[in-house]
């Protein structure tokens, strides 16, 4: 049944990202190209692209277009909600008991603990992608535009909406 | 029963300000969840007094030791507090819905043409981008890793979890769930907290 893959997919990524967004994007890779075929790398690497150009949270947005992709609007409103609701149930049913354990070293070790496997999976992703690029683009278009999103974003800080805006009309105009 | 007619406004009221608050926080949040919270806190403690600024700091810790969107899960605690369950749907609505429409409309009219050379390129020439972006994300959870594990455990992590997801070929998903486990049964040393 299609409306309870896109619902356990998104429930499952959201709610082992510790971490937020960022965490949750390999997470979201896994069982949209791996588990489930639904889209591939390159598909998926748009709607990241996308995503990142766009303003609020990164989750709810993939959410948003993958299930809408999946299954119309109804699969797009059980993505939205198995991202959002089991947050907000537990953020509101626990906050009493948490208020005490903010500060608790081991809830800042669980965060930490986790840290190193996003990393393993978040590097993954990047090699992926890379190879993806040299598969599609070629040699060339790949180390151009990796050096220069590497210093635009990394070195001058400028925003990526900017250097994704940039490398559309780089796509539109000089690759094509 | 004037009392409570006025009371009926204050709350229509209410789910207005945190509509219009959390439009702005959802339109305005470049860079995704975390960059939305300086939004956040200038909608609610700054300009509409939901909240305080030190509850806004509690809220914001304890958010953070939950799993899930933490742009979601302020916005949600917040409605809440201010305007129950309909308050809930009103701000995280607001800050959500509207982007994943425009999200959908513009991948979805991609899609249509995707045999166009120029739509091709484009589509191209984002992936290195998102690469490096991933890059660096990979390495920001690394080096924060290391300020708080130090190099023999991280590396030592980031070794087992390749073998685990790469080699192995274990679901991610277990193998974090199996980490918060061993984090939560571990027994703490005493004096510790």
């Amino acid at each position: 049944m299609k409306y309870i893959e896109i619902f356990l997919a998104f429930f499952v990524s959201n709610m082992l990202g510790y971490g937020g967004g960022p965490s949750t994007i390999p997470l979201i890779e896994y069982e949209v190209v791996t588990r489930y075929g639904w889209m591939t790398m390159s598909e998926f690497a748009e709607v990241l692209a996308l995503g990142n150009a766009l303003p609020s949270p990164i989750a709810t947005k993939m959410a948003g277009y993958i299930g809408f992709q999946q299954g119309g609007i109804l699969g797009s409103v059980v993505a939205l909600l198995a991202t959002m609701v089991p947050a907000i149930i537990l953020m509101l049913a626990l906050t009493g008991v948490l208020y005490k354990f903010k500060d608790s070293p081991k809830v800042k070790f669980l965060t930490c603990l986790i840290r190193p496997t996003i990393a393993v999976l978040l590097g993954s992703l990047t090699i992926r992608f890379v190879t993806n690029s040299y598969g599609q683009a070629g040699l060339f278009h790949t180390v151009l535009l990796m050096l220069a999103s590497f210093v635009f974003i990394e070195k001058m800080k400028i925003h990526p909406a900017f250097i994704i805006t940039g490398a559309i009309f780089y796509g539109a105009f000089i690759i094509a | 029963m004037k009392e409570e007619h006025k009371k009926e406004r204050t709350k229509g009221q209410t789910l207005i300000d945190l509509f219009i608050g959390f439009l702005r926080v959802g339109f305005f949040g470049f860079g995704g969840g975390p960059s939305s919270i300086p939004l956040m806190y200038k909608e609610a403690v700054d300009k509409y007094g939901w909240t305080t600024s030190e509850e806004f700091g509690d809220i914001l810790a304890i958010g953070n030791t939950l799993p899930g969107p933490i742009g979601v899960k302020v916005g949600g605690y917040i409605g809440y507090k201010q305007g129950g369950i309909l308050g809930v749907i009103t701000a995280v609505g607001a800050e959500v819905i509207p982007v994943a429409i425009i999200m959908i409309i513009v991948l979805t009219s991609l899609a249509s043409i995707r045999d166009q050379a120029w739509v091709q390129g484009i589509t191209y020439a984002v992936v290195p981008v998102v690469a490096v972006m991933l890059g660096s994300l990979t390495w920001q959870f690394t080096s924060k890793a290391e300020d708080a594990l130090g190099w023999p455990i991280t590396i030592g992590l980031i070794v087992f979890s390749a073998i685990m997801l790469e080699v192995v070929g274990i679901h991610p998903a277990i193998l974090i769930a199996s980490l918060i486990l061993f984090a939560l049964l571990k027994p703490q040393k005493k004096g510790s907290e």
